[in-house]
């Protein structure tokens, strides 16, 4: 055994057990972060901080919840909306949390396209990062599936229905995904199994290795700049914090993280407290019948872009063109062939290609949230759909060509 | 010694591997059954729907394994097609009523005598041939047996097995 002394303090009675100080120190104090980042480059700190709070007010909601088909609506809606004190506080927080927290994953992830972010020696921060919005996604889908409405139905009848495989005509998977011919109770618990067990522990494991991926090639900066971390690091160990070109995590960087933090808080309890309902779909008021179909069925904001490519389309083209959307941005490291690790305002071509993703995203979401009776809104969404296709040949093409920029010029 | 030694260590690890690999597959196979619906969910799929009251050009809409049935009524005016089900002189459309597309419901348009799906705007007229939008087949006609003028969802008669065979339903 190796050989303790006496400890001073329980700072020293750890250490010699678990090595506390030197972790301290790998994760915070000796973990260089570049100067030259903005707020944007909070955003992974507030993402694990909206994480937390679904976490825990999903541990109040799940105290009282029931999956049953019999039982969910109305424990949702009536016991813990009325009767459970303060239950209604841990709903909106759920609520809100789950959709802003979709907000938060673009705005990441853009920014990583952005500034280039996913490139040679960072592929792992982005293959992890687009893991997480998968499991987040299935998360928040497995979550929708809970209070049992209309659009939980049928939102739950019209997604397991992809499974299907097209003219494949898979309809045993599809039943022994849902356990039942329809959603029905066995769908419920199974969902209920994934949303609170399975995909959180999927999504923790994810984000433990996420900032593992980070550790190494270190975060990426405004500039693209390479940066020599060690020699960086100790001018600012020997004190000439000014030359230095980075900061420790803790307690610096931290400081800033926890201002945006901040800042976002208090938007996210705004809309908890006072403006809840865009989170909330009205047809989800209404308890689950698997007789009747709402008007028109719709998912939450965060997927509206990817179901709008599946709209256009007939059947299989439909699944295929979801399913390159789905794994498009998976490619995206190895699509762009451009050595440049820079902002796109620097790199021509690509800054082009860039807006107009976001505003093809845009006009997609829109119209998928749009009743699919207008054909010219149709219109446009076909074009749009097409465009999002488009976008990674086109990538491909620009960034082959696109020339070695001379950095600070 | 030695090489005998890491002999018997190699067959330790192939007989580690060997036991992990019968258990992991017993394991899956386990997980899989555990998510196939269970026996009193598939032997509860019969229902028995009486035709008899059924006015013409309504749609009534019945249930059967959870699943609507649309039951259909043809007036004179309506075109015969190979999937109409004929009890006596009466034509009947008997389908699954969900859109072939994603499986939403869709609504049936009595003066154009076609039904629309609001999901993805798919259309059937009112034998369930698609006729326009994304649905790429038919309405699915479930297993049905004539008794009378009852019609037995769930059990395959001979009236159903002959459209099966043809490859009028799925
Ligand atoms: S589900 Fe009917 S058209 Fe898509």
């Amino acid at each position: 055994m190796a050989h303790f002394e006496k400890a001073k303090n329980l700072n020293e009675w750890l250490d010699q057990r678990l090595a506390i100080n030197t972790l301290k120190r790998v994760l915070n104090t000796e973990y260089w972060i570049p100067k030259d980042i903005n707020f944007l480059w909070a955003m992974g700190m507030v993402l694990a901080a909206t994480f937390g709070m679904l976490v825990l007010s999903g541990i109040f909601l799940l105290m009282y919840y029931k999956p049953d088909t019999n039982l969910a609506f109305d424990s949702v809606n009536y016991t813990i909306m009325s009767e459970v004190g303060y239950g209604w506080f841990w709903r909106h927080i759920h609520g809100v949390g789950a959709s802003i927290v979709f907000l938060i994953i673009y705005i990441h992830m853009f920014t990583g396209i952005y500034y280039g972010s996913y490139k040679k020696g960072r592929e792992l921060i982005w293959l992890s990062g687009m893991g997480l919005f998968v499991a987040f996604s299935a998360e928040a889908f497995s979550g929708y599936m809970l209070p049992w409405g209309q659009m939980s139905y049928w939102a739950g009848m019209v997604i397991t229905n992809l499974f299907s495989g097209g003219s494949l005509e898979l309809n045993g998977l599809v039943e022994w995904i849902r356990g039942d011919y329809v959603p029905g109770d066995a769908f419920l618990t199974r969902f209920f199994m994934l949303h609170v067990l399975l995909l959180p522990l999927v999504i923790i494991g994810l984000i433990v290795l996420h900032f593992g991926t980070l550790r190494i090639p270190h975060v990426n900066n405004q500039e693209g700049a390479e940066i020599d971390f060690k020699e960086a690091a100790d001018l600012w160990k020997a004190g000439k914090k000014k030359e230095s070109k980075v900061i420790p995590f803790s307690p610096v960087f931290l400081s800033k993280d926890i201002f945006v933090m901040g800042v976002y808080f208090i938007l996210f309890f705004y809309l908890v407290f006072y403006n809840f309902n865009f989170a909330m779909d009205p047809v989800n008021f209404d308890p689950a019948d698997g007789l009747k179909t709402p008007a028109h069925i719709y998912p939450e904001w965060y997927f509206l872009w990817s179901y709008e490519i599946l709209r256009p389309f007939g059947k299989d083209a439909g699944l295929i063109a979801f399913a390159i959307a789905q794994l498009a941005l998976f490619f995206l490291p190895f699509i762009d062939r451009s050595p440049n690790v820079a902002p796109a305002h620097k790199r021509g071509l690509f800054q082009v290609w860039f807006w107009v993703l976001i505003i093809d995203m845009i006009a997609l979401t829109a119209m998928g949230k749009l009743p699919p009776t207008d054909p010219t809104f149709a219109f446009i969404g076909l074009v749009s759909a097409w465009t999002f296709l488009a976008l990674g040949p086109i990538l491909f093409i620009i960034t082959m060509f696109e020339k070695k920029i001379e950095k600070g010029a | 010694m030695k090489e005998n030694e890491k002999d018997r260590r190699d067959f330790m690890g192939m007989a580690l591997g060997a036991c992990a690999a019968v258990g992991g597959v017993g394991a899956l196979y386990a997980a899989k059954r555990t998510w196939d619906p269970l026996p009193s969910v598939k032997a509860a799929g019969f229902t028995t729907i009486d035709l008899s009251g059924a006015q013409e050009n309504v749609l009534n809409i019945e249930k059967w394994r959870g699943k609507p049935i649309f039951v259909l009524k043809k007036s004179a005016d309506m075109k015969a097609d190979e999937r109409d089900i004929v009890i006596g002189s009466d034509r009947f459309h008997v389908s699954i009523g969900l859109c072939t597309h994603l499986g939403c419901i869709p609504a049936y348009e009595k003066d154009q005598h076609k039904f629309k799906c609001a999901c993805h705007g798919g259309e059937f007229d009112a034998s369930g041939h698609q006729i326009f939008g994304p649905p790429p087949s038919p309405l699915v006609i479930p297993p049905f047996k004539i008794d009378g003028t009852k019609l037995v969802l769930g059990e395959s008669g001979p009236e159903y097995q002959k459209m099966l065979d043809a490859g009028i339903t799925a």
